[in-house]
């Protein structure tokens, strides 16, 4: 099918996913080459949440592609201080912009957002829910890296509200891999991302588990997200767990020499600086892949010539 | 010939603690504890000055304990039904008319439940002052929010929205 929205990546066969993946890589090798193919076109960027990457990114790959952007702004000077509905919001910013990228605190915002438009919508974080296009940079990346077929991946820390992970981890399931989820036990992937991944892959490709020694030594990629301090009722509960789960030069030593280090950044203390500058380090580079591929992902949702309907699932 | 007389679970002394009635519905087979929840889903609490007969923690066969609900005057349309099945999956109606049977049938889970429950992920957009109707898939063990994507397997009578 042809996705007028980018809501999830649950939305996305292997097919899709490669086709975003491979025009993504031939957009990072010239991209000048899309310099005009967008002029005219605007992006709405309604941003119910602070950004930085996500929103720049989708800035400059509009830019790229020849089209301009038009910002909500922040929900401080916008109509929601009023008291607009999103349904309201984007059903006026509909009529200003051609595509539109969404941010919201809500989980489930995206979905609903999408019901009251008809331009392409792409969901840029749903509170603890999903972040697709994030995702797509991520396999990017790790595909750039160790490839996305037999492999074995952890993803480490904050897993109950880490919206990058639940995406991620729905997207590899397309994939021959194995994944290590790690976190303390009050961190834990939420039940219904479990039952998901279950569905998916029938429970064999995923494990849970509390302390990364248990599996670094077996890791292609490691995919580190913060713990989120603001989340924990108790600080004495999260000093148990806050030192377990950063990694250091000293607690690479145990991995392997090909093991790619990730994280949707911000970091805080997860990743010592020492390893920025390893050959492990990928986060600068996952980073910066978010402009190619937004690059073909808004291509690819506004153009009549092309779309994401990907190809086979085999 | 009193609908009772269908119900052949052993007990019919227990069951004729429960007035027949004349016309209306019998929602038989509800699992022990849960007729007050059946009632809620119908919007029922007696204000309206219905007839309501209710039998609870009857002896049953295949449930062991199960409850009854007799509505007198009301034969319930098929989404009430949809929506019972959410809590009482076991449950059997039996529309009466005229003391009669006339029509007996299992209930079946829908695929889908649209403004019946309110999420309970007080993250979930429709929690807010959005314009949109709560829906639910309907899994084998549960209700799944289909904007949040939140599993409920419990409770799930508390999220009816009366």
């Amino acid at each position: 099918m042809r996705h007028d929205h980018l809501i999830t990546s649950k939305q996305l066969s292997r097919g899709d996913i490669e086709t975003v993946l491979d025009y993504a890589a031939e957009v990072d090798a010239d991209p000048s080459a899309l310099a005009d193919r967008h002029a005219g076109t605007l992006l709405g960027l309604l941003f119910f949440e602070p950004s930085t990457r996500t929103k720049m990114s989708f800035e400059t790959a509009m830019k790229r592609l020849g089209g301009g952007i038009v910002d909500m702004g922040s929900v401080e000077s916008s109509s929601v201080k009023k008291g607009e509905t999103l349904a309201d919001t984007v059903q006026v910013i509909e009529g200003y912009a051609d595509a539109l990228v969404l941010r919201h605190p809500k989980q489930g915002a995206a979905t609903m957002a999408s019901e009251f438009v008809d331009v392409p919508l792409l969901n840029a974080g749903d509170g603890a829910g999903h972040h697709p296009t994030q995702t797509m940079l991520d396999l990017y990346t790790i595909r750039e890296n160790a490839g996305l077929d037999d492999l074995t991946i952890g993803i480490m820390g904050d897993l109950k509200y880490g919206r990058t992970v639940h995406s991620l981890a729905y997207a590899l399931t397309n994939f021959d891999t194995q994944q290590h989820f790690i976190s303390p036990e009050s961190l834990q992937l939420p039940r219904e991302v479990v039952y998901d991944l279950h569905q998916q892959q029938d429970g064999a490709g995923i494990k849970e588990h509390d302390a990364l020694e248990e599996v670094l030594p077996s890791l292609d990629v490691l995919y580190v997200t913060r713990i989120q301090r603001e989340r924990f009722p108790d600080e004495n509960e999260y000093q148990k767990v806050a030192g377990e789960y950063q990694i250091d030069a000293e607690t690479l030593e145990a991995a392997s020499d090909d093991l790619t280090v990730m994280h949707p950044l911000p970091r805080v203390d997860e990743i010592a600086p020492e390893i920025d500058e390893t050959d492990h380090a990928a986060y600068f580079e996952q980073a910066h892949n978010g402009v190619p591929v937004r690059m073909a992902l808004l291509d690819l949702l506004l153009s009549d010539d092309k779309s994401i309907e990907g190809g086979s699932d085999e | 010939m009193s609908n009772d007389h269908d119900h052949h679970d052993g007990n019919d002394d227990h069951e004729l603690r429960v007035s027949k009635i004349r016309d209306g519905t019998v929602i038989d087979h509800v699992h022990g504890g849960q007729a007050l929840n059946v009632l809620a889903i119908l919007g029922i609490d007696g204000t309206e000055g219905e007839e309501v007969s209710v039998g609870m923690n009857v002896p049953s066969d295949r449930l062991a304990r199960k409850d009854i609900v007799k509505v007198e005057g009301r034969e319930l349309s098929q989404d009430e039904v949809d929506v019972l099945s959410l809590i009482a999956p076991d449950a059997t109606i039996n529309i009466v008319r005229d003391y009669d049977v006339v029509e007996k049938h299992r209930v079946e889970s829908p695929d889908v439940v649209e403004g019946v429950l309110s999420c309970p992920n007080a993250g979930c957009i429709t929690t807010g002052d959005e314009p949109v109707t709560s829906r639910f898939s309907v899994l084998e063990d549960g209700v799944r929010c289909s904007y949040c994507e939140t599993i409920i397997r419990e409770e799930i009578a508390e999220l009816i929205d009366t």
